[in-house]
């Protein structure tokens, strides 16, 4: 009498003859983290929360005005505040954040081509600057004139 | 006698591992040696199961591509002089967010899926008769499009975008480079079958701009740009559809006919 053969039962890794095992590594939660350009890129992702904040501060800028000058003088002693310089100033350095990095990657997005060549990266991105300028010297105008 | 740096290499048998270990391995730095030259010396001398790809060793073939010191590289294309101050260790792994194969050797079939998808060939609606003679390019032609036909398919960039490692249908950088390599080219008519897996949630619209496949990318092809070109040409002929609705019938129709 011959003993069938028995399998061995020796635990292995899960394995299929000609058909490797990948081994898939997860994405960390964190994979922004270690990378400088990725970090970049969150942050100016994150940019827009703050071009947000600044939006609705002036929209509720604009309701005191509308309730009168009382109302708009207590909104006004509240931009005053800690609190409110500091929403301000980190939304203005995000809100800058977000030009620069935008303006220049617009070179990117768009392939403008004269007589065939494709114009230089500066030629796209300088006029968007060029534009940024003349609105914040109009807006500076109107405020301090 | 050359310096030596410490090569951490992960190590990983699909019949023994769970999951990779790393392995350190001292191989002398040469002034013109580069990344894939110490792993051919650890391969002749030190350890001959090290399993890697590579062929053209100039950056022709794109097989060699891996994770040195963090970055997507093509391996025959990354001196290790680069590094030798890095304390000594230089740390390469297999291509991120691929699965692995085996050591350094990464699957690649989903992108090779991918790339089908997207019709990487020239697509006529109508063959004109032999006797026209070939399709003549002027260099204006040839230089829309021959930017993204630089691409070796190395996968670099699909390494470096994480888009594709947190959403693992996104059609990815190189695959909407080609498409558009072929959509830019004068003669070809398949922009209008490209268009439903580009101009998809998955396609196009997953590129979120991190840039990172056009940096790392070592032919220049610049992924990023094409599709965020492409995102600008599909919002516009959106915006289009609805000024022309009858002329964007006709040319359907007409695809259609074609394509019976």
């Amino acid at each position: 009498m011959f003993a069938v053969k028995q399998p061995t039962t020796k635990v292995l890794p899960l394995y299929q003859e000609f058909h490797p095992r990948w081994y898939r590594p997860r994405v960390s939660v964190y994979w922004w983290l270690g990378q400088w350009q990725y970090l970049k890129f969150i942050l100016r992702e994150i940019s827009s929360v703050f071009v947000a904040v600044f939006v609705v501060i002036t929209l509720l800028q604009l309701r005191a005005l509308r309730a009168g000058p009382e109302a708009y003088a207590r909104f006004q002693h509240w931009l005053q505040s800690p609190i409110a310089l500091a929403i301000n100033g980190i939304s203005l350095f995000f809100v800058l954040f977000h030009t620069i990095t935008w303006f220049n990657l617009a070179p990117r997005a768009m392939a403008v081509r004269f007589r065939g060549k494709r114009l230089p990266e500066i030629l796209i991105a300088a006029p968007n600057y060029v534009v940024w300028a003349l609105v914040s010297a109009g807006v500076t105008w109107l405020v301090l004139r | 006698m050359a310096d030596k740096i410490v090569l951490e290499i992960p190590r990983y048998s699909p019949e023994r591992d769970v999951k990779p270990h790393f392995e350190e391995f001292e191989v002398p730095v040469h002034k013109e040696w580069v990344v894939l030259d110490a792993l051919n010396y650890i391969k002749d001398q030190v350890d001959g199961s090290l399993t890697y790809r590579w062929s053209c060793r100039m950056g022709i073939c794109g097989s060699c591509g891996m994770m040195v010191d963090g970055e997507p590289k093509l391996s025959c294309a990354t001196f290790l002089s680069s590094y030798s101050r890095n304390g000594n260790k230089l740390r390469v792994e297999p291509l991120r967010y691929f699965p692995i194969i085996r050591d350094l050797v990464t699957e690649l079939s989903d992108f090779l899926v991918k790339l089908k998808a997207v019709k990487p060939w020239l697509i006529r609606q109508e063959e004109p008769p032999l006797s026209e003679g070939e399709f003549l390019q002027t260099p204006e032609q040839l230089e829309q499009y021959k930017q993204y036909s630089m691409c070796i398919n190395c996968t670099l960039c699909y390494a470096a975008c994480p888009v594709v490692g947190l959403d693992p249908v996104f059609v990815g950088p190189a695959a909407i480079a080609l498409a558009q390599r072929y959509n830019q080219d004068s003669r070809d008519q398949g922009a209008g079958d490209r268009m439903a897996v580009l101009a998809h949630p998955e396609g196009i619209w997953g590129c979120t701009f991190v840039g990172e496949c056009t940096r790392v990318c070592p032919k220049h092809v610049d992924p990023a740009g094409a599709i965020q070109q492409y995102k600008l040409k599909a919002a516009l002929d959106w915006v289009k559809s609805f000024v022309t609705p009858l002329g964007r019938k006709n040319t359907d129709v007409r695809r259609e006919a074609a394509n019976d």
